[in-house]
């Protein structure tokens, strides 16, 4: 935490500042000597190059130097986001590899900031996971290619072709709603109304985080705009907010367990997962707008300087597998193997049938339509909601 | 020459890489690029707020702890020593002035939030609606209020030694020469405490002008003052690449503590040399 206040000034004597020199000193000293590769019989140069479990000489020399290296650092996955919880825990229970989760409620670019931050330290995040203009952004620079073993089963457009990015899972906007504060909203647009006065929350600022900027998204849609007219969206907010609807609240299971934040806009994962979290205590019902469906890939990448190269690629194949991709939907994510699990009969039916309902052709914003969209927010969003 | 060396490591290189940063375009050459982006209009309103809450949290700050350290300088202890009061008062008012950040931030929340403890007793027992005029409290109303928690003990601290310096000689000689209690804080008191209150409303200028923690926990959206658009540009994960616009924030905010520090200093000078 940055320092808050200015402190009344003091008369530092030579002594405080030399003890503060010695303590930088013995910070950058240690910071030097923490050995950037694992020891152990694994050569830490093929793995960190390897570009699909071939290169190992299968899945099971995979598994085999992967538990050597026994650790895991990922980042900012938060265990009620999309089921991460019980992805990591199956993972460690499965491999026996120690999963150091850091910052869960970092977001993308915070993410990126943490490898360089830490590069060449034991603690930089071996994976990502990442919003798509963050993964493009950094393709060239930070990410290593690796191809899963279910790499065909990924539809095309959804993966970087050297496989440095692959789109993971997806969710639908949605509005999350306490259903015993207020009336269930057919349409974005009756959110305006006085039933929902000071009530309706949006997850995050939109000119900062993926869920936000989407549900500004949903918002234009909603709101005669489109795919390529996020205005509509800043001037629904607009609205909303001169209507005295809207709550500038960052929303949190602890707000919607206490009933701040009775409306919430977020992707379907989360706000389905409210539901069964929060079952006995709170009636949270969530909705995916009718006409009004805006969808976006996480994208899973393998971080070109990871700690535990190895560890790296095992996560990969497992968050790839029938296994991994039916733990998210277990947690109300739409994994981006989907369709082809339902082909083979691998897709677990029980939990896609608890999905949140969708109605209508879900929009994915392109990477021009985002472009013009953040100029626009950038811009307006300040003004429009303070 | 060790005092050199810490601020050269805490002070100067810092600062010689945020200024660096605002001024070096994308291709790494000399451009005003930055500086120009940063007073585009959402930047520039965003200056405009943090120095009106600045102000604001300032002149409270200043007149409420300068009323505060006059009451408690002025109560006699029992047996010549500090009043009870007085000590209270002071340790309390030391743990408040750091009392900043996330801790105050949801302290206010608990309190006076949506679903805060007093706000749900008074809506359900006077009928008093906090909010019917808005969400302030996560405006900058709100941070208006909090501040005050940091600043009004602040002030305290650093005004009452210049409190103290007042002889009880001078009040007794204005008496004795048939002066009234105007003339005293008009002619004597006044003129030599002024230095130290402008200079105290400055350091309390400043203080509000960086705090970042307070503010970040309780506002999430827009980003209405200059701290926390350097976060933004740094954190955000849709709109990239703006790392160098945070340079430049902070850059702008480099120069008006500059600004705001010279006259403090200048202020320290005559202060010291009447308080000798």
């Amino acid at each position: 935490m940055p320092n808050d206040t200015t402190r009344p000034p003091a008369r530092r004597s030579p002594f405080l500042a030399a003890t503060a020199l010695s303590a930088v000193g013995l910070l950058l000293l240690t910071a030097c000597g923490a050995p950037p590769a694992p020891s152990g019989g694994n050569d830490r140069g093929e793995a960190a190059t390897a570009t699909s479990a071939e290169d190992f000489g299968g899945l099971d020399a995979l598994v085999e130097a992967a538990q050597e290296e026994g650790q895991l650092n990922v980042i900012a996955l938060p265990p009620d986001w999309a089921n991460y919880g019980e992805m990591i825990s199956t993972f460690e229970d499965k491999y026996g590899i120690t999963v150091n989760s850091a910052s869960p409620d970092a977001s993308s670019q915070e993410e990126i900031n943490a490898a360089e931050q830490n590069a060449g330290t034991d603690r930089a995040p071996d994976v990502f996971d990442l919003g798509h203009a963050v993964a493009l952004a950094n393709a060239d620079t930070h990410f290593a290619p690796y191809k899963v073993e279910t790499w065909d089963d990924i539809p095309e457009g959804l993966k970087d072709a050297e496989g440095r990015y692959v789109a993971d899972y997806t969710g639908y906007m949605s509005i999350g709603y306490n259903a015993d504060e207020v009336p269930e909203p057919e349409s974005v647009l009756d959110l305006l109304g006085d039933d929902y006065k000071g009530k309706v929350a949006l997850n995050g600022d939109p000119t900062q985080a993926g869920a936000a900027f989407s549900g500004v998204a949903m918002a234009a849609l909603a709101n005669d705009g489109g795919a390529d007219d996020i205005q509509a969206g800043v001037d629904f907010f607009e609205e909303l907010n001169n209507a005295g609807n809207f709550l500038p609240v960052d929303p949190t299971p602890a707000t919607i367990a206490s009933g701040e934040t009775p409306v919430v806009i977020d992707w379907d994962y989360t706000n389905a997962q409210q539901t069964i979290d929060l079952e006995g205590k709170v009636d949270w019902k969530v909705v995916v707008p009718k006409g009004a469906v805006v969808s976006s890939y996480y994208y899973q990448a393998v971080n070109a300087d990871a700690p535990n190269p190895a560890a790296a690629r095992l996560w990969q194949e497992f968050v790839y597998s029938d296994e991994g991709q039916n733990i998210y939907l277990n947690g109300f994510a739409r994994p981006v193997r989907m369709d082809a699990m339902e082909q083979a009969e691998t897709l677990d039916t029980g939990a896609a049938a608890n999905l949140p309902d969708a109605q209508g052709d879900p929009v994915e914003l392109t990477e021009e339509q985002i472009e013009k969209a953040n100029d626009v927010l950038g811009e307006k969003w300040a003004a429009a909601v303070s | 020459m060790p005092f050199f060396a810490f601020v050269a490591v805490f002070l100067l290189w810092p600062t010689g890489i945020v200024i660096s940063g605002a001024l070096t375009g994308p291709d790494g050459t000399f451009s005003l690029e930055h500086l120009a982006t940063v007073t585009g209009s959402v930047h520039l309103a965003a200056f405009g707020r943090s120095v009106w809450l600045s102000l604001v949290t300032a002149l409270i700050g200043a007149v409420g702890g300068a009323l505060l350290s006059w009451a408690i300088s002025t109560r006699p202890g029992s047996g010549g020593g500090e009043s009870r009061l007085r000590r209270v008062v002071t340790a309390f008012s030391g743990v408040l002035a750091q009392f900043g950040g996330v801790m105050l931030a949801f302290a206010f929340l608990a309190t006076v939030g949506l679903q805060g403890w007093l706000t749900l007793l008074l809506r359900d027992l006077l009928g008093i609606d906090l909010f019917a005029g808005g969400n302030w409290l996560y405006d900058m109303p709100g941070l208006v209020l909090v501040y005050c928690y940091f600043q009004i003990p602040l002030m305290t601290i650093v005004f009452l030694p210049a409190l103290d310096g007042l002889r009880k000689q001078w009040r007794e000689a204005n008496e004795s020469l048939g002066g009234s209690a105007w003339h005293y804080w008009r002619h004597i008191a006044g003129p030599i405490l002024a230095p130290a209150f402008a200079g105290s409303f400055l350091l309390l200028f400043a203080n509000a002008f960086s705090s970042y923690a307070t503010a970040a926990a309780l506002v999430s959206q827009g980003g209405p003052i200059v701290p926390l658009q350097i976060r933004n540009a740094l954190t955000s994960e849709v709109i990239l690449g703006q790392a160098d616009i945070g340079y430049a924030l902070a850059f702008g905010m480099v120069v008006v503590v500059a600004v705001v520090m010279s006259l403090y200093a200048l202020l320290q000078r005559r202060t010291a040399r009447w308080l000798r």
